[in-house]
């Protein structure tokens, strides 16, 4: 079936009863999507990552990882806003209020006729289809049926966490985030769990003049899951934006993060630590354009891959003309534990100032086996000196997380996965 | 303590012969010094005896206390009390060098079914440890030995062995790359470890370590073989006269 066949075999529904400006919105992205159609492998931005399964009309059946341990984050003091299979769980959420902060459900202010949220909805989506076509990101905008609408006007102290659940085996989730925070204002989003048998999320940040954004995501460690997620964001003057992830398990995932420089001396993050096994495959794609004077870019992203599991890295920099001074870093690196695996890395610059910094590079390889021996001679069992080595690999990319205890969590969490997996 | 008999070792790679036949007995609570030509095997009888991998043992033995050590894997030759300060230590990105110490030592402890040191008696044995051999609190957070340099490193060497309190150290080269007064601090860190049950086995191509480690027993390594054997003045004789003659002498 062709994609457009597929589109028309299964067209998702509009939700209905929305307002005018979702309305607008929805239609404008039902549009967008339809003229580019689902993405196929032909596509060049589809190259290494099979897209099928994404765009099948049915969810593939993922079964919910099931453990007794303390949810990633769960001793986090933060504002939790639960979804269950992609629908709002309200008994588990903590009232939509914060200091500084006007939060809403995308499912109550899509009825009202107007909202804040207007202005970024799809609209930051929209600048990210340029010049590659996101397809999966316009419908979600299209067909999302709940999301977070975060607004800070005010530095917020205490961590806005979205917990994903996963219960039912074929559970397809669409949900759409948008973030705007305030000139001076500073925020920081968590995101938890596999959310569904498969995912497709979207998160739109507008970060103000002299704003901060952190974000630190960790995706869910059941087996079978699947997901595509996006992240849209918008930089102004001085602001500063930083997002981790950190993905251990499912069967396809596929994190696509679009960052656009527009005021200058701004500052975007963004890094990213996976590790699986055997059937994993894992796509990185980063799109950071600089179109602002003085701005600073990093891209930190660590695979470690066994039994045959895939890593993908795209990662682009694009420094537009009169972008000077653009400070651009990317390094993406993958740790092969056997000969099975596989790591494909596409980094590419694109630059069209002349008075600009920017490097990059890619390694894939083994264990250092020096260092395994080393380790081993002073008495550390294999596993746990390959454990120490796996965790110092991916440190580089977990140091990309502002906050210290959140990177303490994510890494005692890794410690202790591991140390399970090896016993 | 150490008793290798008849040890032949190749490449595992290639069909090359290393050692061809080493015969060496080391008692409890007794230096010996290695000495040699380059070439002669010395890295080798250091590597096979701590396990590292290719290298084939095709005939002999080597036991530690009775036990044969040629069949463990090399954490078990640690937790049975081997050590190896390495000639050139290995830096490891990303592991902090307290992380590293606390690890290995637990895990030796746990290998002995002992029950593991507490952070608090940990943290006040090695400052202790460190403070003897000149390492300040900067190198015990840095990754190990990443930015060290040579002589900071053979002393973070020290300090390992000072730490996991091996019966039988080997040191290989141990003073290579160090100027006089890093030698003599680290060949303080070992006098201050030398006691009635622990071993060591130097393994230096000059004389001069052995001024600051006094050896019992100086034996000369030659082609994969000990050709001489002798007391402290045999390392005077080459260092004077060179191998040349030694080398004749068996010829």
């Amino acid at each position: 079936m062709s994609a457009a066949e597929q589109l028309k075999a299964a067209p998702r529904s509009l939700p209905d009863g929305q307002g005018a400006w979702a309305q607008t919105a929805r239609t404008a992205a039902e549009a967008r999507l339809t003229a580019m159609g689902l993405p196929g492998r032909r596509d060049e931005y589809w190259k290494y990552t099979n897209p099928t399964t994404l765009t099948d009309v049915e969810a593939p059946a993922a079964e919910a990882f099931k453990s007794d341990e303390t949810p990633v984050f769960g001793d986090i003091d933060a504002l939790r806003v639960v979804f269950k299979d992609g629908v709002f769980d309200a008994e588990a959420s903590d009232e939509l209020a914060g200091e500084g902060l006007e939060i809403a459900r995308l499912a109550d202010a899509a009825t009202a006729d107007i909202h804040w949220a207007k202005d970024l909805y799809g609209v930051l989506e929209t600048n990210g289809q340029t010049p590659v076509d996101r397809p999966l990101a316009a419908a979600n905008t299209a067909y999302a049926t709940d999301g977070v609408l975060i607004h800070a006007s005010a530095k917020v102290s205490k961590p806005v966490l979205i917990v994903y659940l996963h219960e039912a085996a074929t559970s397809d989730a669409i949900l759409h985030h948008v973030v705007k925070v305030e000139e001076g204002a500073e925020l920081t989003l968590i995101e938890n769990g596999p959310a569904a048998a498969r995912f497709n999320n979207c998160l739109e940040v507008d970060v103000a003049d002299t704003a901060a954004f952190h974000h630190v995501r960790a995706q869910g460690r059941d087996h079978d899951r699947r997901a595509a997620t996006h992240i849209f964001a918008r930089l102004g003057t001085e602001s500063r934006f930083k997002s981790f992830t950190l993905t251990v398990n499912g069967v396809l995932t596929r994190n696509e993060c679009i960052i656009e420089l527009t005021g200058d001396d701004a500052a975007a993050h963004v890094a990213g630590a996976a590790v699986g096994d055997g059937d994993f495959h894992h796509d990185d794609t980063i799109f950071i354009t600089h179109d602002a004077v003085n701005c600073e870019s990093r891209q930190v992203f660590k695979n470690v891959l066994r039994n045959g599991a895939t890593g993908v890295f795209q990662g682009k920099i694009l420094v537009k003309a009169g972008a000077q001074k653009t400070d651009g870093y990317q390094i993406s690196q993958a740790l092969l534990l056997d000969g099975d695996s596989q790591f494909l890395a596409k980094p590419e610059l694109e630059i069209y100032a002349d008075d600009v910094a920017c490097s990059h590079g890619s390694t894939s390889g083994a264990i250092d086996e020096d260092a395994l021996f080393y380790l081993r001679s002073r008495g550390v069992p294999e596993t746990e000196a390959q454990n120490l080595l796996v965790l110092a690999f991916l440190g580089e990319a977990l140091e990309e997380i502002e906050n210290e205890d959140l990177a303490a969590e994510l890494l005692t969490r890794l410690e202790a996965w591991f140390s399970r997996r090896s016993s | 303590m150490l008793e290798i008999k008849n040890l032949h070792v190749q490449l595992e790679e290639e069909d090359k012969q290393i050692l061809k036949g080493v015969d060496l007995t080391v008692g409890a609570g007794q230096v010996h010094a290695i000495m040699g030509p380059n070439g002669s095997g010395k890295s080798t009888l250091s590597y096979v005896l701590s396990g590292k991998d290719g290298y084939e043992v095709t005939d002999g033995t080597a036991t530690l206390d009775d036990v044969d050590v040629l069949d463990m894997d090399p954490e078990e030759r640690a937790a049975a009390g081997l050590f190896l300060a390495f000639q050139y230590p290995v830096e490891i990105p990303g592991v902090g060098n307290m992380t590293f110490l606390r690890t290995a030592v637990n895990s030796q402890r746990k290998a002995r079914g002992q029950d593991e040191m507490s952070a608090g008696d940990f943290l006040k044995l090695v400052r202790e440890k460190a403070k003897s051999l000149k390492i300040d609190a900067d190198m015990l957070k840095r990754p190990v030995n990443v930015g060290f340099s040579g002589g900071e490193k053979k002393r973070n060497e020290i300090l390992q062995m000072a730490m996991l309190e091996p019966k039988m150290c080997i040191l290989d080269e141990t003073d290579s790359g160090l100027d006089v007064d890093a030698m003599k601090l680290v060949a303080e860190g070992v006098n201050a470890l030398r006691s009635e049950g622990r071993s060591f086995l130097v393994i230096t191509h000059y004389q001069r370590l052995l001024d600051h480690i006094k050896p019992d027993v100086v034996h000369i390594m030659a082609n994969g073989r000990i050709i001489k054997s002798g007391g402290p003045e045999l390392a005077l004789e080459v260092e004077n006269n060179g191998y040349a003659d030694l080398l004749a002498e068996v010829a």
